[in-house]
């Protein structure tokens, strides 16, 4: 399962690094989002400050449906993922490659995102290892679910309409906790203040890691 | 009275019905294929060759009937036929973003395959040189093709799955490919070629099935005739008329 998740992983952060499609579209459709709630909040510098950990989640969850849509759509061209199937790699080792490789491209986003949400919100961090962890469990969350999902729609035709309509619901865990832990660490609030929304994410990370090593298989024979 | 000893089936469907939705696919396929022989798969457009195929390759399970490959379920070692079987399919399942190469190492390792035959089969189908680091996105249909067949035989499995092989190559490739045929036969590899042309791979096959409205209609032996013009048409009454040279013995 391991190895296989190597090989997938790899290849799928190989053809990243070839077509360069998180870096040159969804970097910068999350900062356009980011300049974009400023612009609806108004130039009062507290009231961005106030709202950036919401709005920094918010960004990262659109980047999500969109960095899982592009991992789904690079195994469904030219019969990619019957190509997978017929080569017997493992199930669980294709989600975990595939969620590795989404996490890595969601960490790199989520930097992006925060140092616009620092320059752009003029928000403050005094606890940034709250900061940290809470990206750290967020991102895993998220490619975990997000795989599962774009397994579940990728074999349907409105596959792009119908991801965001799955995922953005059940996320919300996520945007909740994440918030949460930002705000704390942005008040300078002691590591218990975020310590109920972290065990939040450790276990929404560990339901949906199970869930998805287990129904990733029967997921991809039926979609 | 002992039982007789049979060579063992490489394919063996009975009475297959696969669906698509509502829509047949298969309509009761009764086949035995001997592990080891080389069976042409003719029918019309639209006949049921490649659900048949894709039934063998463990892609689309069977709604009712039964399926062995290599002596295994592939409902319950579906992991296990397809390590075991390759297709060579309409599609080329390749990633355009990879260079030929990278595609071809990672089909081979993703299937448990030895990665020391990677470049001679990437020799052997003409993909050496400055092709091999070329993405596979600017190959042309032909050349993906190539890439196909040289993931094929880079893993060289044990029962060959060719959906229209001749589509979309050359004359040279096309020679390359029936050698490829020939040599995987000689070395006990199970082949089934789905072609609506059969003209083109008579000479590879030793025994031909004709599928009709996702049926096996009729067979011919293109060993002792192999111009014959007419079907044998097969008996239809039952799963105990499996046609083929294996009796199966349940």
């Amino acid at each position: 399962m391991w190895r296989d998740a190597a090989l997938v992983a790899g290849k799928d952060l190989r053809i990243e690094g070839r077509s360069r499609v998180a870096l040159s579209q969804v970097a910068p459709f999350g900062i356009v989002a980011l300049v974009l709630f400023a612009f609806a909040l108004g130039p009062d510098r507290q009231t961005m400050a106030k709202g950036a950990p919401g709005l920094f989640w918010v960004a990262v969850l659109f980047c999500t449906v969109l960095a899982i849509q592009r991992s789904v759509s690079v195994e469904s061209s030219d019969g990619a993922s019957d190509g997978l199937r017929l080569s017997g790699i493992d199930p669980a080792g294709l989600y975990l490659g595939k969620a590795v490789a989404v996490a890595a491209q969601l960490v790199v986003l989520e930097a992006l995102l925060g140092v616009g949400v620092v320059l752009l919100y003029g928000a403050h961090i005094e606890v940034p290892w709250m900061i940290v962890v809470s990206c750290v469990l967020g991102t895993i969350g998220l490619a975990a679910t997000g795989t599962l999902y774009g397994a579940l729609s990728s074999g349907l035709r409105v596959r792009e309409t119908l991801l965001p309509f799955l995922l953005l619901p059940i996320a919300a865990p996520v945007l909740l906790a994440g918030t949460r832990i930002w705000q704390a660490a942005m008040a300078g609030g002691t590591p218990s203040d975020g310590t109920q929304w972290l065990r939040l994410l450790v276990v929404f990370d560990a339901v949906y890691l199970a869930i998805g090593v287990v129904l990733f298989g029967p997921i991809q024979e039926t979609a | 009275m002992a039982p007789v000893a049979l060579p063992p089936s490489a394919v063996s469907l009975r009475d297959a019905v696969a669906l698509s939705g509502r829509f047949p696919l298969l309509a009761g396929v009764d086949l035995e294929v001997a592990v080891g022989e080389t069976v042409l798969v003719e029918g019309p457009n639209g006949a049921g060759k490649t659900s048949l195929l894709r039934v063998c390759a463990g892609l689309v399970p069977l709604a009712s009937g039964y399926l062995a490959v290599l002596g295994l379920d592939p409902a319950r070692n579906r992991v296990g036929v397809r390590r075991r079987v390759g297709l060579l399919s309409h599609a080329s399942h390749l990633y355009d973003d990879l260079t030929v190469r990278e595609n071809v190492r990672f089909a081979v390792r993703a299937a448990g395959g030895d990665v020391d035959r990677i470049d001679p089969a990437l020799e052997r189908w003409g993909l050496v040189g400055r092709l091999a680091k070329t993405s596979a996105g600017k190959l042309s249909a032909g050349q993906r093709r190539r890439v196909a067949l040289a993931v094929l035989t880079a893993r060289w499995p044990e029962v060959w799955l060719l959906d229209e092989p001749h589509a979309g190559l050359d004359a040279s490739a096309r020679l390359l490919l029936d050698q490829a045929v020939r040599d995987a036969a000689s070395s006990g590899v199970t082949v089934l070629i789905a072609s609506h042309e059969s003209g083109p791979v008579e000479d590879l096959a030793g025994r031909a099935v004709t599928v009709t409205g996702g049926r096996v209609t009729g067979e011919r032996d293109l060993v002792s005739a192999p111009s014959a013009p007419n079907a044998t048409p097969v008996d239809r009454g039952g799963t105990d008329n499996v046609t083929g040279p294996v009796a199966h013995v349940a």
